[in-house]
């Protein structure tokens, strides 16, 4: 049994650092239900009830949501895709070819504590569905470090199952996603139906008055800030921004027949992203109304509440379904830095640091800020593939210039990279910009300052054949 | 038969996750007893959804 599992795992093949073949391209269906899957997941549970605490309004939070999710498609669809299916090849595959063997261990490292954190605040998330049964102490809102041992034991164990599965590869999550996706998708619609007679709704002419008095009131918590429509639109649209402007799922689509497929992100942003994120806005709010403002923030009692053992279990699953792509992808990450390393070693260890990091409920309390912060420092390094590819043969710079020059960093995007960051950094400083609008500027930052060096550093011939 | 049997099977799991919650929103159903037909469309769901997807892709 044993030997068979090591098998199966030696034989998991990846195409880390090769063009993907014809033969392994996926269906579009496979990528729907990835998309649909992937995000209907655990982080839907919190996303949703932090609008609600934010104080988000009924009207901004429906049009704030539909302009911003449209804008992430069009971001997968138009930037990401198009890249990906021409090379298909993974994003760290890519910038080591433009930014360098070194620069790209950087960005490695960075990016896989990212992927290692967002993970981990889905793990903790299924953790509160788990605990349920133990009667742990349940996290609160002002919570960052573990607050029980059962707590923390409730989490590892979550964490190892779920490092498990990422460890058999995509395919594996894939299946399990395509298998998960419409039912979990199902249990949030009824879960958000069956409480709203609780909130004082008993048909569809009730809801809208009762959403602007009783769920999106327009009046945060006490020690929350104040969220209005642009504040939701950037959310929703730079929410994923690591994974579309910066280019992260590349790795995904390099196994899609046609760029058209970025589309199928539609599934994720309009179903995950809009009715479960307004369904979980909706339990919250009962929840809310229950417990007279409690700071108890988990998602899992609150889904048990509305449904059931179904609610639990579709919170825990909801959490793998999301935590095991992106360990997958804290993997890849990883990987790249040590090529000749097997998958699912650096699997299992990249699992073990999201399962230490899952402790810490600061991962779930501050999670809409986390996930801003983390498509912000991702962001220039998409903006500089995006530029190489497109805009670089037309000025006739040096496109892939580190594997043009056999360089370990492009010095170009090393200060591209550094100053981006720096000048977001000031202009939250300086002009109180909060961190979810920062990611516009700072395309446009990175993009003027990667054409601006790459003019400055001396162009090179090339050094080296391009490689297929 | 089995190709009858398993659809049938899934999507009456998807049916019990779904339509009990709408019983109870327009108030002609228990919330205790749409709780319990959720877990069984679970149950189905998990059961025969799987199969039916692998016959699909054939």
């Amino acid at each position: 049994m044993l030997k068979r599992f090591t098998a199966r795992l030696k034989s998991v093949q990846e195409y880390e650092r090769e063009p993907i073949p014809a033969s392994r391209l996926k269906s579009t269906r496979s990528f729907l239900g990835m998309y649909a899957g992937e995000h209907t997941a655990g982080t839907e549970f919190v996303i949703g009830p932090l609008f609600v605490a934010h104080g988000a309004s009924a009207g901004d939070l429906i049009w704030g949501l539909l302009l911003g999710n449209l804008l992430a498609v069009l971001s997968w669809a138009f930037l990401c895709a198009p890249i990906a299916v021409k090379e298909r090849i993974t994003l760290y595959y890519k910038l080591e070819k433009i930014c360098g063997k070194g620069l790209t261990t950087v960005y490695n490292l960075v990016n896989a504590l990212m992927f290692c954190f967002l993970a981990g605040s889905m793990i903790a998330v299924a953790a509160t569905a788990v605990g349920i049964p133990f009667d742990i102490p349940m996290p609160q809102l002002t919570d960052w470090m573990p607050g029980s041992v059962s707590w923390v034991l409730t989490v590892v164990a979550v964490g190892i199952v779920t490092t498990l599965v990422a460890t058999l590869g995509y395919e594996q999550v894939s299946r399990f996603a395509n298998i998960a996706a419409p039912w979990m998708i199902l249990v949030f619609l009824a879960a958000a139906l069956a409480v709203l007679p609780e909130l004082g709704v008993n048909s569809a002419a009730d809801f809208w008055p009762v959403a602007e008095s009783k769920i999106w009131t327009g009046v945060p918590l006490e020690g929350q800030s104040k969220f209005t429509f642009w504040h939701i639109l950037f959310f929703a649209w730079f929410c994923n921004m690591a994974m579309h402007i910066g280019m992260a799922d590349m790795s995904i689509f390099r196994y899609a027949r046609s760029w058209k497929a970025g589309f199928t992100s539609a599934a994720g942003m309009y179903v995950g992203h809009y009715i479960a994120w307004l369904a979980s806005g909706i339990l919250y709010a009962v929840f809310l109304q229950q417990n007279q403002n409690s700071l108890e923030f988990a998602p899992g009692p609150v889904a048990y509440y509305a449904v059931g053992i179904t609610g639990a279990i579709c919170v825990i699953i909801a959490g793998w379904t999301t935590a095991n792509p992106t360990i997958y992808r804290a993997g890849l990450a990883v990987q790249a830095v040590i090529p000749k390393s097997q998958t699912w070693k650096v699997t299992i260890i990249v699992g073990l640091v999201t399962t230490t990091a899952a402790c810490f409920p600061a991962l779930v309390m501050k999670l809409l800020d986390f996930v801003a912060l983390y498509g912000l420092i991702l962001m220039p390094m998409g903006a500089i593939i995006f530029i190489d590819y497109h805009l670089f043969p037309r000025l006739k710079l040096t496109s892939e210039r580190a594997l043009a020059t056999g360089k370990p960093i492009n010095w170009a995007a090393a200060g591209t990279w550094g100053i981006t960051l720096t000048a977001c950094l000031g202009i939250n400083q300086y002009f109180g910009v909060e961190i979810f609008f920062l990611g516009l500027p700072g395309w446009f930052i990175a993009v003027l300052l990667y054409i601006g060096l790459s003019y400055l550093i001396k162009p090179v011939p090339q050094l080296k054949p391009k490689l297929s | 038969m089995k190709h009858i049997l398993i659809p049938i099977v899934a999507i009456a799991g998807l049916g019990l996750t779904l339509v009990p919650a709408l019983l109870v929103f327009s108030n002609q159903m228990e919330a205790s007893l749409q709780k319990q037909l959720m877990a069984l469309g679970m149950v189905l769901w998990f059961v025969a959804g799987p199969l039916w997807m692998r016959t699909r892709r054939g």
